[in-house]
């Protein structure tokens, strides 16, 4: 259990600017989701954490020591990968083992240690195969398995799950909440889904083109976020905007309301036609053109009512609406 | 729609890929044997003339199957001649310097693959160009230094040489290699703790086994085929085969059956190994290109 | 002072080389054997190519005859083609020359340059091929078929589909060669052992050392085979390099 700590870390390629002056405490025994658009430098901050690429300036602190020169290995840390990365020539056995082995530890505690987490995960059977005699979701484990062998300070993880399908995506989400819980490790995930971000993390980061936009629990970024970009990039369906006068009646450029904060009323003020309809059997969202042509999304209960060319009206939760200034700030967050 | 499938039908019928590809493999088969046999002709002919006696080698018109088989070539080529003085220089000065060109050039490749910069490309290009220099450019510094240095008839001296001239297609060769190799695992190897040379050895070297090994035949066979350096810095002490081959060009008439022979005997080990290692040879000529 | 004198003696080399008579057919010689062995062994290494990707009976034997001259080292290639293919009393040609009745040629006394240049495309020839024949068998199957079913003919399939696609393999061909051919020297070395008709730059400056002990004019000429060398390396370099690339 260790809590990493980045002040001011900036790091360029060429002329891009990678990430501009992180500042952030990742919390020991949590779990952290980096979120954000492709691009923004979420896998180059991990691998700046990770000791893979130098940081340019700024401190990364361990538990307090300076990590900012200490080489990868001796961070303490230990990274799933995209790819998995297995060793392809080793058994699974070797590729758990590995780290082990050149650490010099004594073969039978590398045995030991191997079966042991072999067990946790589910992999005894496996070991002596080699990864490409291995189903997808087999060399995660792996992956994770060989992050594990090494009992690190913590879990860095690079979407280790968006290479495999949405039923073991969601299996596998579960499995690693599960296991980081039970060993109280501290732990960063990087993903671009945000639904992934939500379910699994104790603390979301949320970045923009190197930069940090929010950072909060997940319940507090949905419910608070403080600036236009994180209102709509957290939540699924996106959020809705509108500008104008409806804002304006409100005290803002830009108002915001999440789907499901939408309630069907014949005389809301939200008049529109329904463009199309995703039924989700549940639930079916709802794709209507305002009178002004802006498209908005309503969350509504399935309703035979609902088919497209059919006028709706809607008033939204006053209680729900988040207000931002012309600088795309939410105006009722601190 | 039946006017549709009809003449659908019909030009099948005339017209099927697969009937075309069958009647053409059909047609050009024999073509394509007489060629490979042209081709390998000199070969094969060289092949026949180390059986004959060294009259029956020059005879006109020329014997084709009627002459004495005999292997008394093959007996003399190896016990009077240095023959195998000429072998075990062949195979030190080609193996040493094929050793010392891997060890020089896995480094550099790796970096050129693993940790390029801006100007590796350039560098690449530029390395692969002084390949193009005629060793002759350099003939003489090389041969006075040798001389002072007492490296001329070495086999270090012609290793060395053949190590430099062969470089830049091992770097060329390897670079193409390890750039198949995914940078994630070596990078998870240094996150397990490995050090550089346990990176490279232990992970990277395995992954790019059947590169490595094509890279070292391809040199091997460049320093055992080699014949400006070998004809020119080496006298008696280090003589390759090549070397000892070239003396047969001294006009000795009633030689050439024993030429052929000692000829079939300094091809025939690389010929074998390069048909093995074909198919990574071409990726590896190519540099990845032609797969 | 032994500065002075170094530059003085460096331009007269220079001089001396351009002067000399054999240098200006040296400088022809190189381009012209280079220029020969490229246009036959990647023409005849097409054609080849063609012929075995179609072959199925005995396809490993058929490559290891078409590969061995690759794996011959020069002296060797040199030697047999000399002495038991080209020999004008007793050679293979000339047995076939005796065949259709005309008078056997003789070779290095006549023709010595082409001589050396079909010994050479010889020794490259299973290069270009078997480059080619990797590549063409990588060409889509299916985009060949779908010509077919359009209508195209084998030739325009050839011309329009399958040389195309052989562009960047014949680049590397090309470059690959041209550093190679820029410096042989056995071939000559043991067929000819020079004459004004068949040194290129790599033999001059050999026979320049050698049989004239003429240090300087050596060099000068060496310095000559390099720059030449950069020079194509120049273009060659850009025109492979781009096509490496994507
Ligand atoms: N080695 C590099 N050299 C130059 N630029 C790079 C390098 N690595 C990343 N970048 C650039 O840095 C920026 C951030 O990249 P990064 O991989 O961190 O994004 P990301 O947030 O992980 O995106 P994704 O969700 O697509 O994985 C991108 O614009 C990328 O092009
Ligand atoms: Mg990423």
């Amino acid at each position: 259990m260790s809590n990493i700590v980045l002040e001011r870390v900036s790091k360029r390629f060429g002329d891009t600017l990678v990430t501009d002056n992180i500042d952030l405490v990742i919390p020991a025994g949590k779990f952290t989701v980096f979120v954000g658009p492709s691009g923004c430098g979420k896998t180059t901050l991990l691998r700046l954490i990770a000791g893979l690429e130098d940081i340019d300036q700024g401190r990364l602190l361990i538990d307090g020591a300076d990590m900012g020169q200490t080489p990868p290995a001796a961070r303490g840390l230990a990274m799933v990968f995209q790819s998995y990365a297995l060793y392809p020539h080793m058994s699974v056995r070797a590729n758990l083992g590995f780290a082990l082995k050149v650490a010099h530890t004594p073969p039978r505690d590398i045995a030991a240690r191997v079966e042991a987490v072999a067990k946790l995960l589910d992999l005894s059977a496996l070991l002596d195969r080699k990864p490409a005699a291995l189903s997808g979701g087999q060399r995660q484990r792996v992956a994770i398995g060989r992050a594990l062998v090494r009992e690190p300070k913590a879990f860095l993880f690079d979407e280790p799950l968006s290479n495999l399908d949405a039923a073991l995506r969601s299996q596998m989400r579960i499995e690693i909440r599960r296991l980081q819980q039970d060993l109280g490790i501290t732990a960063i995930y990087v993903t671009h889904d945000q639904a992934e971000a939500m379910t699994m993390a104790d603390q979301i980061v949320v970045f923009r083109e190197g930069r940090i936009e929010q950072v909060g629990a997940p319940l507090e970024i949905y419910r608070r976020p403080t600036n236009r970009f994180v209102a709509g990039f957290i939540g699924s369906p996106c959020m809705n905007f509108l500008s104008g006068a409806r804002a304006a009646a409100f005290g803002a450029t830009t108002i915001g309301f999440r789907p499901e904060h939408l309630r069907l009323d014949a005389s809301g003020e939200l008049r529109g036609v329904v463009r199309t309809v995703e039924h989700l059997g549940n639930e079916a969202l709802v794709h209507v053109q305002l009178e002004d042509d802006t498209m908005i999304t309503a969350r509504c209960t399935e309703d035979t009512a609902l088919h497209p060319g059919a006028p709706i009206a809607f008033t939204p939760d006053p209680a729900s609406i988040h207000r931002f200034d012309q600088d795309n700030r939410a105006l009722d967050v601190g | 729609m039946s006017l549709h499938s009809s003449s659908f039908g019909r030009s099948a019928a005339h017209w099927t890929p697969n009937a075309h590809a069958q009647f053409l493999r059909h047609r050009v088969d024999d073509p394509s044997v007489g060629a490979a046999f042209i081709v390998a002709f000199p070969l094969l002919w060289a092949l026949l003339a180390s059986f004959k006696t060294e009259l029956e080698a020059v005879a006109f018109p020329p014997r084709f199957v009627g002459f004495s088989w005999s292997l008394d070539n093959y007996r003399q080529v190896l016990g009077e001649s240095d023959y195998l003085g000429a072998l075990r220089n062949s195979i030190i000065i080609a193996g040493g310097s094929s050793l010392l060109t891997l060890l020089l050039g896995v480094p550099a490749a790796w970096a050129m693959a693993f940790a390029p910069t801006r100007h590796t490309r350039a560098l690449l290009l530029w390395m692969l160009s002084t390949k193009m220099l005629p060793a002759v450019g350099v003939l003489i510094p090389i041969f006075l230094f040798y001389r002072d240095w007492g490296l001329l008839d070495t086999h270090l001296g012609v290793a060395l040489l053949l190590t430099a001239g062969n470089l830049p297609i091992a770097i060329w060769m390897l670079y193409a290699n390890f750039k198949e190799v995914p940078g994630e695992i070596l990078e998870a190897a240094r996150m397990d703790g490995a050090s550089l040379t346990q990176e490279i050895l232990i992970v990277l070297a395995p992954m790019a086994a059947p590169g490595l090994a094509s890279t070292f035949f391809l040199i091997f066979t460049l320093a055992w085929n080699e014949s400006f350096w070998t004809l020119n810095i080496t006298t008696t002490d280090a003589t390759t085969l090549t070397a000892f081959i070239a003396a047969f060009s001294s006009p000795q008439g009633l030689f050439w059956a024993k030429l052929s022979a000692a000829s079939m005997l300094s091809i025939v080990p690389v010929i074998v190994i390069g048909w093995l290692c074909q198919r990574q040879l071409v990726s590896g000529l190519t540099f990845g290109a032609v797969k | 002072m032994a500065e002075s004198e170094h530059e003085f003696v460096g331009l007269a080399n220079y001089l001396h080389l351009v002067t000399d008579p054999g240098f200006l057919p040296a400088l022809g010689n190189t381009l012209a054997l280079i220029a020969l062995v490229l246009c036959i062994s990647i023409g005849l290494g097409l054609a080849l190519a063609l012929l075995l990707e179609r072959a199925v009976l005995g396809r490993g034997v058929l490559r290891l005859l078409v590969i061995s001259p690759f794996f011959v080292m020069p002296p060797v290639a040199a030697l047999i083609w000399k002495n038991l293919l080209m020999q004008p009393t007793s050679g293979f040609f000339a047995w076939i020359a005796s065949l259709f009745g005309v008078p056997p040629i003789d070779w290095f006394a006549s023709a010595p340059l082409i001589a050396i240049g079909l010994i050479v495309a010889w020794q490259w020839l299973p290069f270009a091929c078997l480059i080619l024949l990797t590549s063409l068998q990588s060409f889509d199957r299916e985009q060949r078929e779908a010509a077919q079913l359009d209508g195209a003919s084998a030739l325009a399939i050839l011309h329009h589909l399958v040389l195309p696609h052989l562009a960047r393999p014949m680049a590397i061909i090309l470059m690959m060669e041209t550093i190679f051919l820029l410096s042989v020297f056995a071939e000559i070395f043991v067929t000819t052992g020079g004459g004004r008709a068949s040194t290129n730059l790599a033999f001059l400056v050999y026979s320049q050392v050698m049989f004239q002990y003429d240090i300087g004019v050596a060099s000068a000429a060496g310095v000559v085979a390099v720059i030449l060398a950069n020079v194509i390396a120049f273009f060659l370099v850009r025109a492979v390099g781009r096509s490496l690339d994507a």
